[in-house]
Parts: structure tokens; C-alpha cells; sequence
């Protein structure tokens, strides 16, 4: 186990740092700085300028500067086009907005999902089961550009339920749809998995056994069958929670949330490289992190999984 | 009864008299294991009329896809609508240009970045997975870690920040989406590779004196093909998908040309204004081209792939 985490943590770091290398290079690479506006500056006032953010360093030191700054102060520099507000501001307040829609998505997909499947399961072949994997194959495929609009479409210009974005302080009217158009792709892969898992363990011999038994069906499924077959279902969701945390930039630019997707694009359109870079930082290490804690977590769970 | 049990008899002792004759390939089996998957036969046609429709719908109608309709663009709402008497078949999108010439060119473009960026992960993934996979040891193992760690890195906001940095152009997707196109390929080569370099045909080879090179791209790769199909097949609808999102963000494709992503985009922003048909056009090739290329896939991967046989 010790010996396991310390050869994820090998990979881990270096892969952090080179992102943090190549989102640098690619920053220089940039034509044009960021102080280059149509009436170019006074060749001293750039100068001073540029020593204020640190550009007049050497490359390696600027890199060595930004690191320690993460690493130390969670500091990822200044907004290249907000004076008064920094990258960690900006981070500050888009991450908590992204983490509470994601994190509802979430459980609502893992849910729906395991429901959706075990039903599916249990009544196999019947039409609740064609019609559990026919909304599984279609949602699976329907990317979540898609299903933002047409959920906009039904839920907003034709029902005018709910509002087609915003977010007021995170309001459960303004989160409902957010939160449905991320959730229905996961949704779609959690029943198929917990379908299919299912199946093969309602076949077992222990069930079979259990049925002869003369155990009430509900029993069987909940105490015996149910947590042999989500052991697939959650290794799914565990790199599922990391995509849908950071996989929501067009949930945030679509409902205009105000999530960190939304800063991203923002800058994107403004070429406000510190924030992209900030931004792109934050998501990689967070990926990598909850994939490392989750696939801990199996090895914990699991025993039998060896690695 | 009895009738019916000589035929089949019969057929056995034909069927066994024709395979002597001639052999079932590899390939033969799986076509036909292809036609009798109807959901992937029905895909098949609909991609293929799809295709035809991309690179030659625009023949059929007279207007230009840049071509902005003063006539008619006061009044989109009204007068824009889906037309057959003044030609718009498809109606005017929200600059007043034919939506019917602009969805003919969106799925071209569309398709065609899948289409490379597979082509790109079937070039680079196969060799780089078979020469990971036929070395093996230390050769491996880097080249696998390399893999991990740039699996590990989240593209989409890399892509985005390619794209912003050297400006927005079709070259730069293609450089982006080939980036990622390639991992998984790699992946699903090596393993591959380690299976089938232990077979008797390699160890043939070796024996002989081929070179490893050459025994990777003549004995190999070739064997590598029913994976490498299946999968370029089933990542082609992947990276529409991507480039769509990209281009749906404003991020992507660049005016005058235009993609599937984009016009959604488009169209999705003039939902509340009464122009349904600028999505629904757009919209349903975008789901008619994404399930065709699914389908397609699935049915070569049950036909191709060794693994459910």
C-alpha cells in the first residue's frame, strides 16, 4: 500500500510540474505581452512595469517564483486585465459556485443512476428495461452542449418552470438546471454499468441460493446483491466526480453561473493568459489529486485488487 | 420434420464440402458478422447518405454559404423560416446567410477533424503502442509513463489555451486534438503488441534475422488493424464532439467557416427569438452523424474485436 501510494505520488508531482512547465512556455510562446496595447508604452514605463510583475527575470527564475508562490501562498499571480483583482480572488470566487452545482450533479447522477440500473436489472426484459437502456444509449451520446439548450427550450421558453440561467446566490431554482445538464451523461453510464454488473450477480449461485432460500426479493437485492455489483459502479464515479468538477465549463458558460468555467472562457475571450494559466493549473492538480485519493480508496475498499 | 433434419444435414455436409474449397478469412467472418447487426447495417447507410449530403449538398442549392440575404434579413422571424420557393431549404441563420449552405459546410468541416485527428491517432498511437508494447521492459515502462501523465493533464483547457495563445485556426485544432487523439490508441496498441508478439509468426521472424523494425510495421501492425479500426472508428465521433464543444464556446472555428458546434451555438443563442429551425437544423445532423459513427462502431467492435468472441 505505502509502496503504491509513493509510485502514484512519482507520477503525480512530475506531471503537475510539467503542467505548470508547458502552460509557462506556452504563455511565452504568446505573441505579444500583456502590456502591449495599441498606443505602445514608453519603453521605461514598460520597464517599470514589467519589473512590478517580475517579467524582466530570467525565464527560469519567473518559473521557480511562480511554483514557490502556489506551492507556498496557494498565490497565482495577477489578473493580467483586473487590476484589482488577482487569480486566486478570481478563483476564490468561481470554485465554490462550480463545486456546489457539481457536487448536487453528482449525487443526483450516482442516485438516478444506480436506480435506473438496478431496476432495469431486476425487471430484465421487460419495457422498463428497454426503456432504461434506450435512455441510457441516448443520453450517454447527447453532449451536454445539447442538452443545455433543449433543457433551456422545455424547461424555461415552453413550461417557464425555472429560470434559463444566473445563479442569485445559488438559489435551487437557478442550480435545478445546471445540474440536470451535467448530470444526464454520467447518469446514463452509471445505470449502464449498474445494469450489467447487476445482472451478472442476480445470476450467481448465492443468489440462487438465497431465492431458494424463500428470502422476500427486496431482501436479496439490498442485503446480497446490491454491494457485490456497485463495486464496478465506483470505480466509474470516482474519476466521474473529478470530470464533472471540472468538466462543467459549458454548464458555467451556458446558465452564466458565474462558476470558474466561466472565468476561463471570459479570459479565454480577453487573453488573460495569468488566469487561464491559474485556472488550467488548479483543474489539472485537482484531477490528478482525486484520482490518486480514489484510487486509494479502492485498494482500501477492495482487497483484492493488487497493484 | 424428418424432411427439415436431412436439410440441415444436407447443409452440413455442404457447408463442410465449401469450406473445404475455400477458406472463411478473418475479415470474411467479421463482414459478416457486421450485415447481420442491423442497428450497425441502418448506421452504415445513414452515414454514408450523410457524407454524400456534405460533400455535395452544396450543389444543390444556388445560394452562397458567405452570402448574406438583405432581403430578408430585417425580418428573420418571419420571412426567414425554411423555404422551398426562394431556395433557403433549410431557412436563414441569425446573419442572414443560408442556413441550408452553412450546415452542408458545418458537417464537412465537422467531420473531417474527426475524421484527421483519427487518422492522426491511428498513425502515431499504433506505432508508438507497438514499439512500447514489442521492447517492453524500460522501453515500456517510459514510454507508458509518458502516456499517464499526459492522459493526466486536462486537454480541454489546454486545447483552449493553444487555441487563445496562437490564434484561432483550423491548424490549431488539428494540433490540439491530435495532441489527446492519440493516448488511448497507444494504449489499446501496446496491449495488443503484448499478446501478439509471442506468436509463432514473430518468433519466425525473429529467428530469421528481421529487424525490429521491420518486424514491427510488417508483422505487427498489420495484426493490429481490427482494434485499431474499432477504436479510430468509435474516437471519431469523440473528437466531433470535442471540436463541437470548442466551437460552441466561440472558441473554435473561425468565421467565415463554420462547424456543427458552432452553429448549434449559434442557433442556441437565438432560441428565445422564435427561430427554432437555426437549432433543430444543425442539431439533428450533429445527433444523426454522432449516432451513425457510434453504431458503426459498435457493430465493428462486436465483429472485430477478439475479446467478446
Amino acid at each position: 500500500m505505502f509502496a503504491f501510494t509513493m509510485r502514484r505520488l512519482a507520477v503525480a508531482i512530475p506531471t503537475i510540474l510539467l503542467l505548470i512547465v508547458i502552460s509557462f512556455i506556452l504563455m511565452f510562446a504568446a505573441p505579444g505581452g500583456p502590456f502591449n496595447a495599441e498606443r505602445p508604452l514608453p519603453p521605461a514605463v514598460l520597464a517599470n512595469i514589467e519589473a512590478k510583475y517580475g517579467l524582466d527575470q530570467p525565464y527560469w527564475k519567473q518559473i521557480t517564483d511562480y511554483i514557490y508562490n502556489i506551492v507556498v501562498h496557494f498565490d497565482f499571480g495577477p489578473s493580467f486585465k483586473y487590476r484589482d483583482r488577482s487569480v486566486s480572488d478570481i478563483i476564490a470566487q468561481g470554485f465554490p459556485v462550480t463545486l456546489k452545482y457539481g457536487f448536487w450533479a453528482f449525487v443526483v447522477a450516482v442516485i438516478s443512476g444506480v436506480s435506473l440500473g438496478i431496476a432495469a436489472a431486476v425487471k430484465h426484459n421487460s419495457w422498463l428495461d428497454y426503456l432504461a437502456v434506450g435512455i441510457s444509449i441516448g443520453a450517454q451520446s447527447l453532449p451536454n452542449f445539447v442538452m443545455a439548450p433543449l433543457l433551456v427550450i422545455v424547461f424555461t421558453l415552453w413550461l417557464g418552470w425555472l429560470p434559463g440561467g444566473g445563479w442569485n446566490g445559488g438559489q435551487w431554482q437557478y442550480v435545478v438546471l445546471p445540474v440536470i445538464a451535467l448530470s444526464t451523461s454520467y447518469m446514463a453510464s452509471i445505470a449502464r454499468i449498474t445494469r450489467s454488473s447487476m445482472l451478472e450477480v442476480l445470476n450467481a449461485g448465492y443468489i440462487r441460493t438465497a431465492r431458494a432460500k424463500g428470502l422476500p426479493t427486496s431482501r436479496i437485492i439490498f442485503r446480497h446483491a446490491l454491494k457485490p455489483a456497485l463495486l464496478p459502479v465506483l470505480s466509474y464515479i470516482g474519476p466521474a466526480f473529478v470530470l464533472m468538477i471540472t468538466g462543467s465549463v459549458l454548464v458555467d458558460v451556458y446558465f452564466s453561473t458565474g462558476g470558474i468555467g466561466y472565468y476561463f472562457v471570459n479570459a479565454a475571450f480577453n487573453r488573460d493568459y495569468s488566469v487561464m494559466m491559474g485556472i488550467t493549473i488548479l483543474m489539472g492538480v485537482l484531477t490528478i489529486l482525486f484520482n490518486l485519493i480514489v484510487d486509494l480508496l479502492y485498494a482500501w475498499i477492495d482487497p483484492k485488487i493488487r497493484y | 420434420m424428418l424432411a427439415t433434419g436431412c436439410n440441415t444435414a444436407d447443409d452440413i455436409l455442404n457447408a463442410a464440402h465449401r469450406s473445404e474449397v475455400k477458406g472463411r478469412s478473418l475479415w470474411r467472418d467479421a463482414m459478416g458478422r457486421f450485415a447481420r447487426n442491423r442497428a450497425a447495417v441502418i448506421s452504415l447507410f445513414v452515414l454514408g447518405l450523410i457524407l454524400i449530403f456534405a460533400f455535395f449538398g452544396q450543389f444543390l442549392s444556388s445560394h452562397d454559404p458567405a452570402f448574406v440575404d438583405f432581403m430578408l434579413r430585417g425580418n428573420i422571424k418571419e420571412l426567414g423560416g425554411p423555404s422551398i420557393e426562394n431556395g433557403h431549404y433549410f431557412g436563414l441563420e441569425k446573419e442572414g446567410r443560408d442556413l441550408y449552405q452553412r450546415t452542408v459546410q458545418g458537417i464537412r468541416v465537422s467531420i473531417m477533424i474527426g475524421v484527421i485527428g483519427s487518422l492522426v491517432s491511428v498513425v502515431v498511437g499504433t506505432l508508438y503502442g507497438a514499439i512500447a508494447g514489442y521492447f517492453g521492459g524500460r522501453v515500456d515502462s517510459i514510454m507508458m509513463r509518458i502516456v499517464d501523465i499526459l492522459m493526466a493533464i486536462p486537454f480541454m483547457f489546454v486545447i483552449i489555451l493553444l487555441l487563445v495563445i496562437f490564434g484561432r485556426s483550423v491548424f490549431m485544432l488539428f494540433v490540439g486534438i491530435g495532441l489527446i487523439s492519440w493516448l488511448n490508441m497507444a494504449r489499446i496498441a501496446r496491449g495488443q503488441t503484448l499478446t501478439i508478439k509471442n506468436k509463432e509468426f514473430v518468433e519466425a521472424a525473429i529467428a530469421s534475422g528481421v529487424k525490429p523494425f521491420t518486424i514491427i510495421v510488417r508483422h505487427i501492425v498489420p495484426n493490429l488493424a481490427g482494434v485499431v479500426i474499432v477504436y479510430a472508428t468509435l474516437l471519431i465521433p469523440e473528437l466531433i464532439i470535442i471540436e463541437s464543444f470548442i466551437s460552441f464556446l466561440g472558441l473554435g472555428i473561425q468565421e467565415p467557416m463554420t462547424s456543427l458546434g458552432a452553429l448549434i451555438n449559434d442557433g442556441a443563442s437565438q432560441l428565445n427569438r422564435g427561430t427554432p429551425w437555426m437549432i433543430a437544423f444543425p442539431l439533428f445532423f450533429f445527433l444523426a452523424t454522432l449516432y451513425a459513427f457510434f453504431f458503426v462502431g459498435d457493430g465493428l467492435r462486436d465483429a472485430l474485436d477478439p475479446k467478446d468472441r
